[in-house]
């Protein structure tokens, strides 16, 4: 596609409040999205997510703030004038249209000659893999070609944002997971600053230059999908992302303990009370033989073992009472290896994966 | 293996078991439509008077109906009040259903009832209220009047056909269409409303029966030259019973059928199957 990819625009929204009674959908939230970007808004449902994204979109008018594409103000601006390419989370297709006219419809609003249209409605259907397909009718098609042809009728018109409210979520997981890449790699070819949203965290993981964490209306942190995994910004961002447990650490001094160790970190040590120590299932490890130095090890009961084929996963008990999950990689034989349920084993967490929080969960 | 052993469906009922239910049908439907239909034999009588079965056959009254310029003035007026009546009930309806189905303010359930009052009032509340509103107004007997309480009656039908058509389809569509660049009005005709337009024409057949057919309303607020047929018939039922009303009651029959039939084949989404 010639035509598209030229000036995405940078998305700038500053202080946007909407309310819904007295339920702050969105409370304060600015947000920067680069030129060219792909950054998904990700959170629990209710979180507001959809909600900015629906500002974004222009069809909900939120109480005060301002959103700007590029140097235009757009706050007040009509959908239709916004220039945004949207997939809805249905598709949202035209059931009474053939597949050409679903994806030439905004090339038609916008009296596109015939020729132009028809070519550039074949390269977009190229684009997702679906040339030849546009004189079928829309209920012939399948869950992921609905989804391609979606795409297809949201980027025909090369508009320089693109948004998705959770286009995956109605495709079986292989399909999905397949879509994501494409999706992904569409992106990369095409250029157009993109604004994903879904509560799907491995999605996100998956697809974002950069992920905001939505929760109650704000944005609790935006980084980029390694940054968040390591170094969550806090109790709500680390719970959400990744199946983490968290125990209580103890501070006197400078030394730390938790569950009856004395931890040591090489990260970043927050200031104030209240902290906790966030163990992701597998950033842990049972240990066999002597401990590493570089690691704080935890003594803890075996409670349950689960085969889940490609991996592990074992349930203990802490000293403290604190049950925890280590999950660990699989090959022949591992299993029958492992501790039974009752045994008493020693966990290690690597000083680099010690990460402690601070703060009471958001 | 016959006809009664054989099962009539998924399950094992077989159609002997199911013969009550069939009798019970058929028993049914012949007496919802015998009442209508025995009106036709009747119109073709040579008698003076009203008579099942007739005795003597003729199209006299045939003649006499289509030879008097009275039936036909008040034929006239009918089809122009019903025809009228779809013009301005079914633009309204769809609309208001619309804006109930896509508002998001609360009470709207509220104006969803008090659209739909018309029906639930009995019909000679309304003639009578109709009748003093018009005395005032000065619109009594007038076709602008008669069209303006069809229009109430049609209305709430309206709105429950496209309101029900409206739930089933996903709104959207209609948001996608407006990100793709068409201001709403745009998004509603190009993408909206095709989708209901079986609903539309089913609504609109509906208004124009509901004038159509009315009497109670007409026989209050119609008269002179803007008499409707409907309230010339129940005046010669009362003053003179002759065959004539059957006659029309044919007509009025295979009128009503044929709009009926016209909405079974517009009405029908072959696209869906």
């Amino acid at each position: 596609m010639s035509d598209t990819g030229q000036g995405a625009l940078p998305i700038a929204v500053r202080n946007v409040t909407k309310t819904y009674g007295d339920v702050f959908a969105l409370n304060d939230v600015s947000l920067d999205v680069k030129s060219g970007e792909f950054l998904t808004l990700l959170g629990p449902s209710g979180s507001g997510k959809t909600t900015l994204l629906m500002v974004l979109a222009g069809f909900t008018r939120p109480d005060s703030g301002s959103l700007k594409f590029g140097e235009d103000e757009m706050i007040r601006t009509a959908p239709h004038l916004r220039d945004v390419g949207m997939v809805f989370q249905n598709y949202a297709l035209f059931p009474h249209m053939s597949v050409a006219a679903n994806v030439g419809y905004p090339l038609k609003l916008r009296k596109t000659p015939k020729d132009e249209m028809d070519r550039r409605v074949e390269a977009a259907l190229e684009t997702v893999q679906l040339g030849g397909y546009g004189e079928r009718g829309i209920t012939q098609l399948s869950g992921g070609q609905k989804q391609r042809v979606a795409l297809a009728r949201s980027i025909v018109f090369a508009p320089r944002i693109l948004l998705m409210d959770e286009p995956l979520s109605a495709l079986d997981k292989k399909l999905r997971d397949r879509m994501q890449i494409e999706l992904r790699h569409l992106h990369e070819k095409l250029g157009m600053t993109t604004v994903y949203v879904t509560h799907d965290q491995r999605e996100a993981l998956t697809m974002s230059d950069r992920i905001a964490v939505v929760n109650h209306g704000r944005i609790m942190q935006l980084a980029t999908p390694q940054e968040l995994y390591e170094q969550p910004a806090n109790r709500f961002v680390a719970d959400f992302i990744g199946d983490s447990t968290f125990l209580d650490v103890t501070r006197s001094g400078s030394a730390l303990g938790a569950a009856g160790t004395n931890l040591k970190t090489t990260r970043h040590v927050p200031d104030g009370e209240g902290l906790s120590l966030m163990m992701r299932p597998e950033r842990l490890h049972l240990i066999t033989g002597k401990p590493a130095k570089d690691e704080n090890v935890f003594e803890a009961r075996v409670t349950e073992l689960v085969y889940q084929g490609e991996s592990y996963l074992l349930y203990a008990h802490l000293k403290d009472g604190t049950e925890v999950a280590v999950r660990g990689a699989m090959r022949a034989g591992t299993f029958d290896a492992l501790p039974k349920q009752g045994d008493t084993v020693q966990l290690g967490l690597g000083v680099d994966d010690t990460v402690l929080l601070a703060g009471e969960e958001a | 293996m016959n006809w009664f052993s054989r099962p009539a469906s998924e399950t094992q009922v077989t159609h002997g078991q199911r013969l009550w239910l069939y009798i019970f049908a058929g028993v049914t439907m012949t007496l919802l439509v015998v009442p209508t239909l025995i009106v036709i034999p009747m119109s073709f009588s040579d008698s003076q008077y009203l008579e099942f079965p007739p005795e003597e056959w003729s199209l006299r009254w045939y003649h006499n109906y289509f030879g008097s310029p009275e039936w036909m003035g008040a034929t006239a007026t009918s089809f122009k009040a019903a025809i009228l009546t779809t013009i301005v009930a079914t633009p309204i309806g769809v609309l208001a259903a619309y804006g109930l189905h896509a508002s998001k303010i609360p009470f709207i359930r509220a104006t969803f009832v008090l659209l739909i009052t018309p029906m639930m009032v009995p019909v000679v509340l309304i003639a009578i209220g109709a009748f003093y509103a018009y005395v005032k107004l000065q619109i009594l007997y007038t076709m602008t009047g008669l069209v303006l309480a069809h229009s109430l009656l049609a209305i709430p039908l309206v709105v429950i056909v496209i309101g029900s058509a409206l739930k089933s389809y996903d709104m959207n569509q209609e948001n996608a269409a407006r990100s793709l660049g068409a201001p709403r009005w745009k998004a509603f005709m190009t993408i909206t409303l095709p989708q209901i337009r079986f609903a539309v024409v089913t609504s609109a057949l509906l208004a124009f029966l509901t004038s159509f057919d009315e009497v109670i309303v007409a026989m209050f607020i119609s008269g002179g030259e803007n008499s409707t047929l409907t309230r010339n018939m129940f005046n010669a039922l009362r003053d003179q019973i002759d065959p004539t009303i059957a006659a029309i009651s044919t007509i009025m029959v295979l009128v009503t059928t044929g709009l009926m039939i016209v909405a079974q084949v517009f009405g029908t989404d072959k696209s869906q199957k």
